[in-house]
């Protein structure tokens, strides 16, 4: 119950208060499980995609700094003294040209794992993702398939500028023939990526640097080394009975946190982990808003067009008479993202937008 | 050593001089003539003579606003430890010759674009060391205003077009300035600058050809300081002779941590670009910092060989050197310049440190230039709107 999420652990020992809360199933900050594993997600991403390359030699890794450097994050940390210069590639700074030569090898049958320092940098390369990956197996009616993973981080981090911040759900998840995938915590991580890596189809991979550092308790199951997460399929984090918020990626820890600020008012958050944006969970969402009545989109990226857009839209659509409330954004700021610290927060949802959002769906707010 | 003779034109003073013949420091203009330490390598063209023609003032100026940079970069990296300067930082420290050389070679109608090691680009162009640091801590005094951050400096009065997180986007870029430059007639040039790590982006050759074809004014300058981020340039470069990339485009290779051999190379190179069209210059030079405050630099190169390169050809050493074997200065002297230099460093960062970060609203400004009243949104759209103006 309270092991569907937590986070690291402040020390080793158990207290009587520490137990009570644990008890409470309020899922708070600092919770800890007797005996249970904790991973970060960097860990989670690493050990998925060695694991994968064991299993299959036809995987092999492809980006900027993922060898000899041991990767610009880390997360391939070890995986070119494992496997060797002929399954673990450093390229030039040319995302264009080796995004390119990675569907064409994915074209003939390997199943290459490439990497985007920032996705921001993926721009350069978009045409390969989008004309070359996505549309293919269509185009080719079933001949070319393209087994490919697209991963790196995405959205924004600390202080990094308009040109290194921004989210890329909403664009790749409009695209036919892509699959879209966001992990949030390490347990997302590990079972998306082998997902991902053992789809047949391309699939974009967003993680968030944010969360590479972050601790999550982990499952038995999910360390085993044939663990895998459904790709389509939304996680309920936390039940609920009076707001639905849906949310993806770093979002999703704010998003559990305003849940916990509601439940100290009387309101109950039912908090929805996306985990694939596209395909969208659409059956997941609209049962939780038939349950609850009020939804609150959260993302990080642009508000107009994005994937909040498109599941207001799917609820209105779907839902409609179950919807006691107007349906609520919450997204980033509509401005290239600042630099100084006041004004990029300002341009980033905050725990206390997501609150305030829930409580005007709820007609609570002052 | 760089040898040096006295122009026929000053008075003939033989050397060493003595105290009461010692040229004053500020003002004297005489004209000296530095000699390049290493030749010009060429490719497709006639390399320029290694015979520099320069002045007193100019040499001590070399050595002032180098070290003026240098201290620049160096506190800039204490600020980033500190947590004042937040998210990527990238340091100059090492390369200063090709800053200030081209400075010295051009006009502000000559412009100038760079990627993200700017700082000292920026500072070249007629910066002030108080918009650096302003900028750099996201106060509302900065270059610009706090919204862009380090990788994000620009000044358009002096034809400085930034500051480019994307690695290459300012290549094509630069041409288009020249495009504009040659379309519009100013007899002027563009300096699109580039790492060894950008030189094998395709941009580059695309935004070349056309210039080449179209006859623009574009100077490609690559300062190879031979790693891009952790690659070494002979795993990422199939050829690694910069100058020579642009195959049907004429380049020079020069010793970039020669500041004299930049000056020539960037006068010689807008001789070429305005009569015709494109020309690489490949600087060698060096970066004593990691990639950035993120890269400790030190797995991927030996501390030996920064440390060599620190010894054997430090920028400011080789101006220091110069100084004091043409007497425009004694030991002592460039010893004060250079506590001067550290006070002018610090009062800059206390006064930022003083000014204020901006304003809330700011947050919705500059998206446009023409918003016609649109409405723009905060994270919480229905908390937070604006009419973009």
């Amino acid at each position: 119950m309270w092991g569907i999420l937590g986070r690291r652990a402040v020390d080793g020992g158990f207290s009587a208060s520490s137990l009570r809360r644990m008890r409470s199933g309020l899922v708070s900050a600092r919770s800890y499980a007797a005996g249970s594993k904790e991973m970060t997600v960097r860990d989670a991403l690493n050990s998925a995609i060695d694991e994968e390359m064991s299993a299959d030699p036809k995987v092999f890794v492809m980006g900027e700094e993922v060898g000899q450097y041991q990767g610009a994050y880390k997360i391939t940390k070890g995986l070119l003294e494992k496997y060797g210069p002929e399954r673990v590639y450093d390229t030039p700074i040319t995302e264009a040209g080796f995004t390119g030569i990675g569907v064409g090898a994915a074209y003939a049958g390997l199943k290459p794992v490439v990497e985007f320092m920032t996705f921001n940098f993926s721009m350069q390369a978009i045409d390969h993702i989008i004309n070359s990956a996505a549309k293919s197996n269509y185009m080719s009616a079933g001949q070319i398939n393209v087994p490919i993973v697209f991963r790196g981080p995405n959205g924004a981090a600390a202080g990094v500028g308009a040109q290194h911040s921004q989210c890329y759900a909403a664009w790749y998840a409009s695209v036919p023939g892509l699959k879209v995938l966001a992990p949030y915590s390490a347990e997302d991580a590990r079972g998306l990526l082998k997902a991902a890596i053992r789809d047949p189809d391309p699939v974009v991979f967003l993680e968030n640097e944010l969360l590479y550092g972050e601790s999550f308790p982990i499952s038995e199951e999910a360390l085993d080394s044939s663990f895998c997460l459904p790709i389509g399929k939304a996680k309920i984090e936390r039940e609920g009975k009076d707001v639905t918020i849906t949310t993806f990626s770093k979002m999703v820890g704010f998003a559990l946190k305003a849940a916990e600020k509601l439940a100290e008012e009387g309101i109950s958050a039912e908090v929805i982990n996306l985990r694939s944006i596209r395909p969208l969970d659409r059956a997941t969402i609209n049962a939780s808003v038939r349950k609850t009545s009020r939804l609150v989109t959260v993302e990080e990226g642009f508000p107009q067009h994005g994937v909040c857009a498109e599941i207001c839209a799917s609820v209105v659509e779907e839902s409609f008479s179950y919807l006691d409330a107007p349906v609520e954004r919450i997204a980033g700021a509509d401005v290239p993202m600042p630099y100084a610290a006041n004004l990029e927060r300002l341009a980033l949802p905050q725990v206390e937008d997501i609150v305030r959002a829930a409580k005007r769906a709820c007609f609570r707010s002052k | 050593m760089a040898l040096s003779r006295l122009s026929s034109r000053s008075n003939i003073i033989s050397r060493p001089l003595s105290a009461a013949f010692r040229r004053s420091i500020s003002t004297d203009t005489t004209p000296i003539t530095i000699e390049t330490s290493l030749p010009f390598t060429a490719h497709l063209c006639d390399p320029p003579s290694r015979s520099v023609e320069s002045s007193t003032q100019e040499l001590l100026s070399f050595f002032r606003t180098m070290a003026l940079m240098r201290r620049m970069e160096i506190a800039a990296d204490s600020l980033y430890k500190a947590k004042l300067i937040r998210g990527f930082c990238h340091l100059y420290d090492g390369q200063e010759a090709v800053a200030i050389g081209m400075e010295a070679a051009i006009t502000k109608k000559d412009a100038i674009i760079t990627a993200y090691r700017d700082h000292c680009i920026f500072l070249g162009r007629g910066g002030s060391l108080y918009e650096v640091f302003a900028e750099l801590m996201g106060r509302q005094d900065g270059c610009s205003r706090g919204k862009g951050g380090s990788m994000h400096f620009y000044k358009k009065d002096s034809s400085f077009y930034g500051g480019h997180g994307i690695v290459g986007a300012q290549v094509p870029l630069g041409c288009g300035i020249a495009f504009a430059q040659k379309y519009s007639k100013e007899e002027a040039v563009t300096f699109a600058m580039y790492g060894d790590g950008a030189a094998n982006q395709g941009q580059l050759f695309e935004a070349l050809n056309i210039s080449a074809l179209w006859d623009l004014p574009s100077i490609l300058v690559c300062e190879n300081n031979h790693y891009g981020m952790g690659t070494a340039e002979w795993r990422a470069a199939k050829s690694p002779s910069y100058y020579k990339r642009g195959d049907y485009v004429p380049g020079l290779k020069v010793d970039g941590m020669d500041a004299f051999a930049v000056k020539q190379a960037c006068k010689f190179a807008k001789e070429h670009a305005l009569k015709n069209g494109p020309i690489i210059l490949e600087m060698d030079t060096y970066r004593y910092h990691g990639h950035s405050m993120s890269d400790p630099g030190s797995t991927y190169r030996t501390r030996d060989e920064i440390s060599g390169v620190r010894q054997e050809r430090d920028p400011i050493e080789r101006i220091k050197k110069l100084v004091l074997s043409h007497d425009l200065a004694t030991e002592k002297e460039l010893k004060d310049m250079e506590k001067e230099i550290r006070k002018e460093v610090d009062d800059a960062i206390a006064k930022a440190k003083d000014c204020p970060m901006p304003e809330p609203s700011e947050l919705f400004t500059n998206v446009y230039v023409k918003g016609f009243g649109t409405e723009s949104f905060g994270a919480d759209r229905k908390e937070v709107k604006a009419a973009l103006p």
